[in-house]
């Protein structure tokens, strides 16, 4: 089996880094991916490392949330006409979790999704938190609450709600909304987390709060995230991926990419330069 | 990815252009300023002027009023637009290089000072002999001034090569003068103002190496100051960024 490592990727630039390389959560081998006749991803070859946060960046339309988007096939939906070339393996099992033997909802259950909205269902707190559990099976009530409340614990959210878990998840603010979809999505006890922009709608102190999140959730969870807010991805992320016109032009420690990018079309975009 | 000099005007905000060049050019300024107390400083070295070394000491206030508005002015870039990659190490450089500039200052008044102590009368010209190694720093100087202005890290790699002469050739000034001494005692007290001021040229010389040593940062994103010249010659040897 190919194995990534961060140190000796091939095509993209590969900037060294002082952490440790830790185990492979998962990694995109190869990845194309069509809409129709589009190609918005060619030959992607990405790591996702074991706790850590990894993010993507690159300007509008460069791929990075289709490339997020894969690892919770989000694009099945599309009347058969987007198409995965590549692997997205997951790891420690190793399988592929694009191939069609694989059931959508089973990837769901390990790789959360959070998205740009807070989203949460029209229903009330402790029932959104509780909807993963339900459809993956759990009946009984007594552990239903008990993942209820660890997620929101663990989403820092349970202090601000523990005393109206039924009051409607509406009546929460952005910031705790946003808190709520990252507790709904921990309830299933996911191996990775995608987060799409999850603070592009919220206010600087809701924003540190879910980046302060992110930064504690690393300890039990792998998180992949995107964001277009660099120097969000300068403060939360370990490593980087730098894409653009669909393809992966440098990957590499935070540290490194952020100091001394070793592409142009990377130092271009970090410092807003024209390229 | 290596830093030009171009890279400084091409940002989408014009502002941050602006901003940019200012501060780099505020550095410029700084440097020549210290240049040319350094120049004025060593003329009246040579000819025994008390009272250009007093307007040399004088005019060190203009020097530590220029490391304060560009520290300023980094502070306040940092603050507002959050450089990254080559504007980072820019910004990073320009606050280091600021600090050896005023130092360079610091030493140009140490030498004015023992230009005023030395007693011409009791002592000749035994200071002729620290010319020569005031030339040596000078250069040094200038060159890491053009390296900045250019960002240059080839010249900058040869202006820390030349530390190393500046360094033998203060060991040899400072065996000279002792050889003054020997010849005539009452020249004591003179010969050892030499010996700081050979002392404060050589910490001159220093600084423009740590200056140096930022503009090859600032360029190849390499921290070159604890490494070897074989490795500081990879880095300045390493392909051109794509």
């Amino acid at each position: 089996m190919r194995m990534i490592d961060a140190n000796t990727m091939g095509t993209p630039a590969v900037t060294s880094g002082a952490v440790p390389a830790p185990a492979l959560k998962a990694e995109a081998r190869a990845l194309d991916f069509f809409y129709g006749e589009v190609q918005a991803l060619r030959k992607i070859d990405l790591p996702v490392w074991e706790n850590r946060v990894t993010a993507l960046i690159g300007p509008s339309g460069c791929g990075k949330s289709t490339f997020l988007r894969c690892f919770n096939r989000m694009h099945d939906i599309g009347e058969g006409r987007n198409r995965y070339h590549g692997e997205i393996v997951f790891h420690p099992d190793g399988v592929d979790i694009l191939h069609r033997s694989v059931d959508p909802i089973e990837v769901r259950m390990r790789i959360g999704m959070v998205f740009q909205k807070p989203n949460p269902f029209p229903k009330s707190i402790f029932e959104n938190v509780a909807y993963g559990l339900r459809v993956r099976g759990e009946r009984s009530r007594s552990a239903i609450a008990d993942r209820v409340e660890a997620a929101l614990r663990d989403a820092s959210l349970w202090d601000e709600v523990g005393d109206r878990l039924h009051d409607m998840a509406f009546n929460l603010s952005g910031g705790q909304q946003q808190r709520l979809c990252i507790a709904r999505a921990l309830a299933t006890s996911p191996e990775l987390l995608l987060f799409d922009e999850p603070t592009s709608a919220l206010d600087p102190n809701a924003t540190a709060n879910i980046e302060d999140l992110i930064n504690r959730l690393k300890e039990k969870v792998s998180i992949l995230i995107v964001t277009h807010n660099m120097q969000q991805a300068a403060r939360v992320s370990d490593y980087t991926a730098f894409m653009y016109l669909g393809e992966l032009v440098e990957f590499g420690d935070t540290n490194v990419v952020f100091t001394n990018p070793k592409k142009r079309q990377t130092e271009d975009y970090i410092t807003g330069r024209f390229g | 990815m290596a830093l030009e000099r171009e890279d400084l005007g091409h940002h989408l905000v014009q502002q941050y252009n602006e901003d940019l060049e200012k501060l780099h050019s505020g550095v410029l300024d700084m440097a020549r300023l210290v240049l040319a107390q350094f120049d004025d400083v060593i003329g009246a070295l040579e000819r025994g002027d008390a009272d250009v070394a007093t307007r040399v000491l004088r005019r060190d206030v203009e020097v530590n009023t220029m490391e304060v508005q560009l520290d300023r002015e980094s502070q306040r870039i940092l603050a507002r637009r959050q450089p990254a990659a080559g504007d980072l190490r820019l910004i990073f450089a320009v606050i280091k290089t600021v600090t050896d500039l005023e130092r360079i200052g610091d030493q140009a008044g140490h030498v004015a000072r023992a230009v005023i102590e030395i007693d011409p009368v009791t002592l000749g010209h035994p200071q002729g002999s620290l010319l020569h190694l005031a030339g040596l720093v000078r250069g040094m100087l200038l060159a890491a001034t053009e390296a900045f202005a250019r960002l240059d890290a080839t010249l900058a790699l040869e202006v820390v090569r030349q530390d190393r002469t500046v360094n033998l050739e203060y060991q040899a000034g400072i065996r000279q003068l002792l050889t003054f001494i020997m010849e005539d005692p009452r020249t004591t007290s003179s010969v050892l103002q030499l010996a700081w001021t050979a002392r404060a040229l050589e910490r001159i010389g220093d600084h423009a190496k740590n200056i140096a040593e930022y503009v090859i940062y600032m360029v190849h994103g390499e921290d070159v100051r604890y490494t070897s010249a074989d490795e500081r010659q990879r880095i300045e040897a390493a392909p051109a960024d794509q």
